[in-house]
């Protein structure tokens, strides 16, 4: 073989073409080893929860599993839902409405995770009445937004729906 | 030497001529060592012995421990309670794991303090890191195998670290989780990968040690010597003997916690059974990754947070070329000395600071020794090596013993000024 500079030939294209073909069989081959991590069917299955809240007083909550993470289910206070809608939505580091985050403003329905690193704040603490996460000390207000502390963004809310006024559907 | 070792049986020659096996055991035997060792170097022994009592534990834990979330609790109690010997197997794993760490942060501080780390060393030091990064990774794994809260609620934490990455952060941890949280999914790959990391880990610790016997070893004084020469010993039996002598002496000390107090170093919670609706009220990592939980905690960014934690371990890949300076060993460096000793105390700070609340005081004093983390490393490193005045070198280990002290005239030019 000489170490002349080499014009381009037909051979090059060849060479191209089969190593182009050999990643595109490399990365088929690959792909299913990959993706059995994903969630699998029987997980993505559990897609939805019926919670019967007909016991739950003003002022209390529970937490229910849904795919494997805690929601909050929170009746709240006159005074709580007062005091959420009296915030200045431009003081907020994640700004949203109480009335988009609570259909019934009675009714609050969020994941109860943490949005830092996924701990479960815990209720009724904090310096805004809300929650607060013990593990990295983010506090959020009675409507589950962050108001101070190292998480990004607000409690997030699932999708759910009022299957009567008894039940609520999650997801 | 032993590139011309011939085996003294004919059956030895015979083999020794197929595969050279005996060529290379005669090799490790006369590898010629820098005779002025300090205890500091046997720690790559003690390590190695670590590793290897990790993974046989480990095989013999797992003939009994079941990787599912509705049985994995149970079946360490079953091993602590039941397996015959079960309760020291497991103790030795468990602690087993600190006393790795602590024998690896005293191997990487030795390194850092004789500047074994600087050319022609800096792949040996990268595949260092490399391990410490897979010892880090398989610790972790196996610390959420027993499914305690602490298993449960460490491996929420650290899996939601990815969550930071913009636009794919959700795909990807649940990519990891098997699920939308941490489940038994996630329980069965972390047990797989748990037992693959250690024989990865091996095989980079032969790399590592190949790597090393090409310059062979740093010492003391920091100087490259003539091998083999009056500055050089055997490996073996000189080094073999002191290596196993540090290594009894370490076993004491492993021992005692083994037997004196297993649970010490571990946390309560972790005997309770996870429990996806409760975080503990207090969430501590192992001892060993403090320092990066107080890195992590102290930037109150999410994704800052999450970047400055894994800077602060890359920032160690790249040290070869962070520090400036000419000369390996502190002992000739009298002002890196004293940063050396500065950083020692930071890194200890961040690790306490990394176990207490993130609030108030803790986390003013957390973030000043975070910040001095990183000026060591990008700012005083980097300049030192220009600015510092360091001492004569000698040029040979023997010359300060046997001729007093070093005569400047001897000393290289280029290490005087």
């Amino acid at each position: 073989m000489s170490e002349k500079k080499k014009p381009k030939e037909r051979r090059d294209f060849l060479f191209t073409a089969s190593y182009a073909m050999g990643a595109v069989g490399v990365a088929a081959a690959v792909w299913p080893l990959v993706d059995q991590m994903n969630p699998d069917s029987s997980v993505k299955a559990l897609a939805s929860t019926e919670v019967d809240i007909s016991s739950l007083e003003p002022g209390k909550s529970i937490t229910v599993l849904w795919r494997g993470k805690p929601v909050f289910i929170k009746r709240r206070t006159q005074e709580e839902i007062a005091e959420a809608r009296a915030v200045n939505i431009g003081d907020l580091k994640h700004p949203e409405k109480d009335e988009d985050r609570a259909k019934n403003p009675e009714w609050l329905v969020m994941l109860g995770i943490c949005t830092h690193l996924g701990c479960v704040p815990l209720g009724d603490k904090g310096e805004y009445n809300g929650w607060f996460c013990p593990c990295h000390g983010s506090h959020y207000d009675t409507s589950g937004r962050i108001r101070k502390g190292p998480a990004p963004t607000n409690l997030e809310v699932p999708k759910y729906e009022f299957v009567n006024s008894n039940t609520i559907k999650i997801g | 030497m032993s590139d011309n070792y011939v085996p003294s049986s004919k059956l030895g020659k015979w083999f020794n001529d197929r595969l050279p096996l005996l060529s290379l055991s005669a090799h490790l035997r006369e590898y010629p060592t820098p005779k002025n060792l300090n205890y500091w170097w046997t720690f790559g022994g003690i390590l190695t012995f670590c590793l290897i009592t990790q993974i046989i534990t480990g095989i013999v834990l797992a003939m009994h421990y079941v990787a599912h979330a509705d049985l994995a609790f149970d079946s360490v109690e079953h091993i602590m309670r039941d397996v015959n010997y079960g309760w020291l197997i497991r103790y030795v794993h468990a602690n087993g794991a600190s006393m790795f760490f602590l024998a690896v942060y005293i191997h990487i501080f030795r390194a850092l303090y004789y500047g074994s780390y600087k050319e022609p060393r800096e792949v040996i030091w990268i595949i260092g890191m490399i391990i410490y990064l897979l010892m880090m990774m398989t610790a972790f794994m196996g610390y959420v195998l027993p499914w305690g809260q602490m298993s449960f609620w460490g491996a929420t934490v650290i899996t939601n670290l990815f969550s930071a990455i913009p636009l794919f952060g959700e795909s990807i941890t649940n990519w990891l989780w098997g699920g939308y949280a941490v489940d038994n999914p996630t329980l069965t790959r972390f047990f797989s990968l748990h037992y693959l990391l250690p024989f990865l880990i091996l095989g980079l610790v032969i790399l590592h040690i190949w790597a090393l016997h090409v310059p062979g070893n740093n010492n003391p004084i920091g100087i490259d010597l003539k091998k083999p020469s009056k500055d050089t010993v055997p490996f073996h039996p000189y080094i073999v003997i002191k290596d196993i002598f540090a290594l009894l002496l370490f076993l004491l000390v492993f021992a005692f916690f083994v037997f004196y107090s297993p649970n010490v170093l571990g946390h309560s919670d972790n005997y309770i059974e996870a429990n996806p609706l409760v975080t503990p009220a207090h969430i501590v990592p192992e001892w060993y990754l403090l320092p990066f939980y107080a890195i992590l905690r102290s930037v109150p960014d999410k994704l800052l947070g999450v970047v400055a934690m894994f800077a602060s371990i890359f920032i160690l890949v790249i040290l070869p070329w962070l520090d400036t300076s000419k000369v390996r060993s502190a002992i000739f460096r009298p002002i890196y000395k004293q940063f050396y000793w500065i950083l020692v105390l930071d890194v200890l700070v961040l690790g306490y600071m990394g176990a207490m609340p993130a609030e108030g005081l803790y986390l003013l004093i957390a973030r000043v020794a975070t910040a001095y983390y990183f000026i060591h490393f990008l700012i005083i490193l980097p300049l030192l090596g220009n600015k510092e005045k360091t001492l004569p070198i000698p040029l040979s280990i023997t010359e300060p013993v046997l001729g007093g002290a070093p005569k400047t005239s001897m000393v290289k030019k280029d290490k005087l000024n």
